[in-house]
């Protein structure tokens, strides 16, 4: 598909992208990547008196998969909002791709190859399951006025169709294809948010809870895929309370504490940082964090 | 009791001008409301445009218009619809959708009470209106404007049908029109803004665009119904265009059925036939003394229609949110 070609893996000799680069990085907060898709300064987020984000710096690696972390209200998805432009931070200015995106409208952000889900899920319920994966699609000829109707975009369709096909089945939903998305149950409704944001062939996918009530069985299924992504050279961030998925997908994890970030490392390292037990648990547990946080989640 | 007249009087309306100023005003607001779910309560304000465009462009000096030509007074009337639109969308298709409700139902009442107004009668008419922009329309009729047709039961100026030709080929139009859009991916854009914009904003769509789109469009629509009334009256009132016009088109599109093609266009049909049934009915009651004035003289019976009509939308949100055609899974009016 000629559309992959932008999020098609760097040249080889580029050693600086991916997971394996990240090795060499130092572990300290607000730490610089060899090659950040994805950069925020300074960015604060307030709601009247509450300070939801409050983050100095912070960079996300190119063709890797970066978990943000952080206990309930540590906000992750108004940080993750005001990331993708549905929201506007008070002060601060972020980049992707190099590109400022301060005063971007949605839309652009997300045509520029930055896509992102949301924690409760925005299914069009009065949409069929297939209707709804190729409204992802970019670039739709038939989505311009005169384009409708001039009729050239059969073809397209067809292309587009088949494609969402083959998501869906990957997404076990080929079944509910014809049905309205309104009589799918929670966890089918996040499967279907997080395949129709991949109909839009991401660079930079930016998922908030994917895996929230979805089935475990599926749910190795899905992290494969997610993997795959990142083999294919995009970028994934997500945010996630379930640890294993945490430990077992990311190459990098962001730790969020009541707006800030209070640790970044690889998920080994995470695991065992007293600030991040202490996030969590309240006080100094000193437990297993992978033991403590699953029981958490 | 004359039931034949009742019958003729009822199957004429069903096909006269007025059921297609109806129709072509609920079209409008298919697309906006059944559509893209854009709450559009000043259709008659887009219906307005269309009629006073031409009228004021095309009417002969002497009365006060411009003297353009009829397709120059069409143009005017598409352009001032246009820039209506986009008036009153600029500043709401961004906000929440009750804003553009309130605007554009102050806007289309704005804009009545502004071409009836004493002050600019030299320019729109003041309340009794534009007239004599028509006639090259009349003359362009290949049926003798005189000349009563019979079809069966039933007779037909020849005048009246020209009006009905042009009208129900502009209904054909929209209708197709509306029907190639929605089954596009750009229909498909519009039936996603109207579950969830932000979920449509997320995949990379301008939302506002589509939106703009949308209204504009619908307000066509509606103008060609308001050119459609204006040129079968000869003539451009003020109160054509309350806000009773658009709540009879809204009544239109529920009754047959919102986000379907056919729904507007039947319902369109059934409401002013049943409209008009009421009200002829009604009248030859009175006129045949089987009401007693104690209870109610004919001035009064008169408005028994309207609130029969409001019995019937109410019962018709009630019992029957998709109308008529509607796929109840696929329309809600509480959505
Ligand atoms: N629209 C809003 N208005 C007011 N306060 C808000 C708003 N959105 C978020 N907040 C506040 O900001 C803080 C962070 O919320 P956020 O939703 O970002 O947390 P989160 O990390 O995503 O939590 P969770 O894991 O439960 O999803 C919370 O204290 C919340 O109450
Ligand atoms: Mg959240």
């Amino acid at each position: 598909m000629a559309e992959h070609a932008q999020a098609s893996p760097e040249a080889p000799p580029d050693t600086r992208s991916g997971p394996a680069a990240l090795a060499g990085v130092a572990r300290e907060i607000g730490v610089a990547k060899p090659d950040p898709v994805l950069v925020a300064d300074s960015m604060v987020r307030r709601f009247g008196g509450v300070t939801a984000v409050n983050v100095g710096h912070v960079e996300f690696q190119r063709g890797a998969i970066t978990a943000l972390i952080g206990p309930n209200g540590a906000g992750k998805t108004t940080f993750f909002n005001l990331l993708s432009c549905f929201d506007q931070p008070q002060e601060g200015t972020w980049s992707f791709n190099g590109q400022i995106l301060n005063g971007v409208a949605p839309y652009k952000v997300a045509r520029r190859g930055m896509v992102r889900t949301f924690q409760l899920t925005k299914a069009l319920t009065k949409l069929t399951v297939i209707e709804n994966m190729r409204l992802g699609a970019q670039g739709q000829r038939g989505e311009t006025f005169l384009g409708a109707l001039s009729s050239m975009w059969g073809s397209q369709e067809r292309e587009i169709t088949a494609r969402a096909d083959a998501l869906l089945e990957r997404f076990k939903l080929d079944h509910m294809r014809e049905e309205f998305a309104a009589s799918l149950s929670g966890g089918q409704r996040k499967l279907l948010e997080m395949a129709r944001a991949l109909m839009t062939d991401p660079e930079l996918l930016m998922l908030d809870e994917p895996m929230a009530g979805v089935n475990p069985a599926l749910k190795q299924s899905l992290l494969g895929h997610v993997k795959t992504l990142r083999d294919e050279g995009r970028s994934v961030i997500f945010v996630e309370h379930d640890m294993d998925m945490v430990f077992d997908i990311s190459d990098w994890v962001v730790v969020m504490a009541e707006g800030r970030i209070i640790a970044e490392g690889t998920p080994a390292e995470i695991g065992s940082n007293v600030a991040v037990i202490d996030a969590y648990l309240g006080t100094h547990h000193g437990a297993e964090l992978s033991g403590g946080l699953a029981g958490e989640s | 009791m004359d039931w034949g007249f009742i019958t003729t009087q009822t199957v004429s309306a069903i096909f006269g001008p007025l059921a297609v100023f109806y129709v072509l005003g609920a079209q409008g607001l298919n697309l906006h409301y059944g559509y893209t779910g854009l709450l559009n309560f000043g259709q008659a304000g887009f219906m307005a445009t269309g009629a006073y465009g031409m009228a004021i462009a095309s009417a002969p000096e002497s009365a006060g218009g411009f003297g353009f030509p009829l397709w120059v007074g069409l143009l005017v009337s598409v352009l001032a619809t246009v820039v209506f639109a986009l008036l009153l969308g600029i500043p709401t298709l961004r906000l929440r959708g009750d804003y553009l409700a309130i605007v554009t139902i102050a806007a289309s009442e704005i804009l009545r009470i502004v071409f009836r107004s004493e002050a600019l009668e030299d320019f729109s008419g003041g309340n009794s209106g534009m007239n004599g922009f028509a006639r090259s329309f009349y003359d362009a009729n290949p049926f003798s404007n005189g000349y009563r047709y019979q079809f069966g039961p039933f007779e037909y100026l020849g005048k009246d049908l020209w009006v009905m030709l042009v009208g129900w080929a502009l209904v054909v139009i929209a209708a197709v029109l509306t029907f190639l859009l929605m089954r596009s991916p750009w229909g498909r854009v519009l039936r996603s803004i109207r579950e969830n914009e932000d979920a449509v904003r997320s995949l990379g769509k301008n939302v506002f665009s589509y939106k703009m789109q949308s209204l504009v469009l619908g307000a066509l629509m509606g103008a060609a119904g308001g050119v459609v009334l204006a040129l079968y009256q000869n003539l451009a009132t003020p109160d054509d265009f309350g806000t009773k016009a658009t709540f009879i088109a809204y009544t239109a599109l529920i009754l047959g059925g919102a986000a379907r093609v056919g729904g507007p266009i039947v319902g369109g049909m059934i409401f002013y036939g049943f409209f008009t049934f009421m009200q002829v009915t009604a009248g030859q009651m009175a006129k045949a003394e089987l009401l007693p004035t104690s209870i109610m003289d004919d001035v009064q019976a008169g408005i028994v229609p309207f609130l029969l009509l409001g019995l019937v939308l109410m019962l018709l949100v009630v019992f029957r949110p998709q109308g008529i055609f509607g796929d109840r899974r696929e329309i809600e009016l509480d959505g």
